[in-house]
């Protein structure tokens, strides 16, 4: 095991989901202590002061997000969970709903408490079908059992949840465009300021968490914010799922403590690389973030500093490994069409130029690339940064950039011989 | 729709008081579920019955990839081809696939049996290369596997 498990410290059984299981693992006796001793202030404070940063991509700090919301400010607050889970690579979140969905709730009424909420919602994506129906089986359960509805526990403290389902739309696993889906419309987002803490749902106040940040809030208070901050390494406090997938010989969700040394990861709990291959290159944390080389990540451990310092991110937590002998042409390809598919087409420079991207990867990939793609691509890739509402257009030319950085030799290669320097595919074939 | 009305006064219930917007996506959902896609009809008598505009539920319907406004194939088959399922096979599963059934991605057979679609990432990359069959994940696959299963789909 990659060090501590905060989440995944349990054997996965048929049952393990269940709220007898999860009540027998001592869940919800953080929501008994923090209905029975803690002021919601306090609760705040305790996760501020555990420095959880968020797990959905950006890393931004837990408790300050929540810090902007004034507790009796006279409107209603809302907390939802993200549960879109689309960024390619990323399939942890689905890990918790599946197999232990009532950490989530509990972590949820325990921030509803904290933050003055009277409904709170799971945004889930609309694919998902046994996370789903988990999730669902989950809320019925806890409703059965008082812990939603009014007065939970026997406190003053009411709360109710519903579970969304999104419709297929990678766009709304952004905050503002989730919030314009959860509204009933397309999945548009919106310019900030206002923050959605400010005006959220319904332009009320609203807190939109990741379902793995959200999924420590239970463990936090159980064990107080300085035994959080025990795990993992100063700046990058507690553990992450990470789920990986790729050329690996056992690619699924890890709970890895932070700071854990990378290629022990990979070659240990991963079973290193299909056919034993070299690594050729690593996407950390979602194809959003950028690529790294297999030398770049030798000496690395598994920590925000340590990615953001090696110019890259931990993200989202989808790691896919590649291995040596793969078309990065083909592969950035495959990308490019990615996001091009998926841009909701609200802004100019991301509309088009995710368009453009892929129409200039598609030439190339054809045997008609000219010379001057590459500085195209890399013109196309800056011209998005910055210039759009939602991260879609800047990521598109990260993971662009990302890939013409370390491997613009392939590129080259590609365009001047109309052909793969490889064999053009995207499979490690075992036989070769 | 009409008959699902008392479903959707159910779903009403469980949001707070002025979401009648956010009950576009349910209850379109749940449209599509019954009819097998969603018809002109439909949307007047929604839009009406939730008081949104007709265009709000024009522009879901376009907007997202699960919703249709045409009848398809009995089995829908859902092929992911995003880089993790790429890089373990799906594009030889596809092109085999494509193969036995004689139809391209976005098409259906003429005994209206099957409709196939690619899709981007639908977060089995770890159990890659993966496809939905109507509701359920298909992971893991294999040709064999394909087979076996495309063999028990009447």
């Amino acid at each position: 095991m990659p060090g501590r498990q905060l989440i995944m410290s349990f054997p996965v059984t048929a049952t393990s989901h269940s709220l007898a299981e999860y009540r027998a693992r001592g869940g919800y006796a953080s929501l008994e202590k923090t209905l029975g001793t803690l002021q919601p202030a306090d609760v705040v404070k305790e996760v501020t002061a555990a420095g959880l940063q968020g797990r959905g991509g950006a890393a931004f700090s837990v408790g300050r997000k929540w810090q902007v919301v004034t507790y009796d400010d006279g409107q209603p607050h809302y907390l939802i969970a993200n549960a879109d889970e689309g960024e390619p690579g990323t399939f942890k979140d689905r890990w918790i709903l599946e197999n232990n969905p009532h950490v989530l709730l509990e972590s949820m009424l325990i921030a509803s408490y904290a933050l003055n909420v009277r409904n709170c919602f799971v945004y889930i994506r609309g694919e998902f079908d046994l996370p789903y129906r988990r999730l669902a089986g989950a809320v019925e359960e806890a409703y059965a059992a008082h812990l939603f509805g009014e007065r939970i526990l026997g406190s003053g403290f009411c709360c109710d949840i519903v579970v969304y389902r999104g419709a297929g739309a990678y766009v709304a696993g952004e905050a503002s465009g989730l919030i314009s889906s959860l509204e009933g419309k397309k999945s548009y987002p919106r310019n900030r300021p206002p923050r959605l803490t400010v005006k959220g749902l319904y332009q009320r106040p609203t807190v939109v968490n990741n379902v793995e940040s959200l999924s420590n809030i239970a463990w936090i208070i159980a064990n107080g914010a300085t035994a959080y901050k025990a795990v993992g390494t100063p700046k990058s406090p507690g553990t992450r799922l990470f789920s990986v997938s790729g050329h690996v010989n056992k690619p699924g969700v890890y709970e890895v403590e932070l700071g854990y040394p990378w290629m022990k990861f990979l070659d240990e709990d991963c079973g290193g690389i299909q056919g034993g291959r070299a690594i050729k290159c690593v996407v950390p944390g979602g194809v959003s973030s950028k690529v790294l080389t297999g030398a770049d990540i030798a000496e690395l451990t598994l920590s925000h500093e340590a990615l953001w310092d090696a110019g890259s991110t931990l993200g989202s937590g989808g790691m896919i490994v590649i291995a040596e002998g793969t078309c990065m042409v083909r592969l950035l390809q495959v990308l490019m069409r990615f996001y091009h598919h998926e841009s909701c087409g609200q802004c100019t420079p991301c509309r088009h130029g995710t368009g453009w991207l892929h129409r200039i990867m598609d030439r190339i990939v054809a045997g008609e690339g000219r010379p001057e793609d590459i500085e195209r691509l890399y013109y196309i890739s800056k011209f998005n940064d910055g210039t759009t509402i939602c991260g879609l257009g800047d990521a598109a030319g990260y993971a662009c950039s990302g890939i013409l950085d370390k491997f613009r030799d392939e590129f080259e290669y590609y365009i001047e011989h109309k052909r793969s320097r490889y064999d053009g595919n995207l499979e490690c074939l075992r036989s070769s | 729709m009409k008959h699902l009305i008392p479903e959707f006064e159910k779903l009403r219930e469980r949001f707070p008081a002025g979401f009648e917007s956010s009950l576009v996506l349910p209850c379109v959902r749940r449209i599509q579920e019954d009819r097998g896609y969603v018809a002109d009809e439909d949307i007047e008598q929604l839009a009406a019955y939730l008081g949104v505009p007709q265009i709000q539920i024009e522009e879901v319907l376009s907007f997202y990839t699960m919703f249709r406004r045409k009848p398809i194939g009995r089995w829908h088959l859902q092929f992911c081809r995003n880089i993790s399922c790429s890089m373990n096979g799906a594009e030889r599963i596809l092109a085999h696939v494509e193969h036995r059934l004689g139809i391209r991605p976005g098409e259906t057979t003429p005994d209206g049996r099957y409709t196939l679609s690619v899709v981007e990432c639908l977060g089995s990359c770890g159990t890659a290369p993966m496809m939905m069959v109507n509701e359920g994940y298909h992971e893991n696959l294999t040709h064999a596997r394909v087979d076996e299963l495309l063999e028990g789909l009447k």
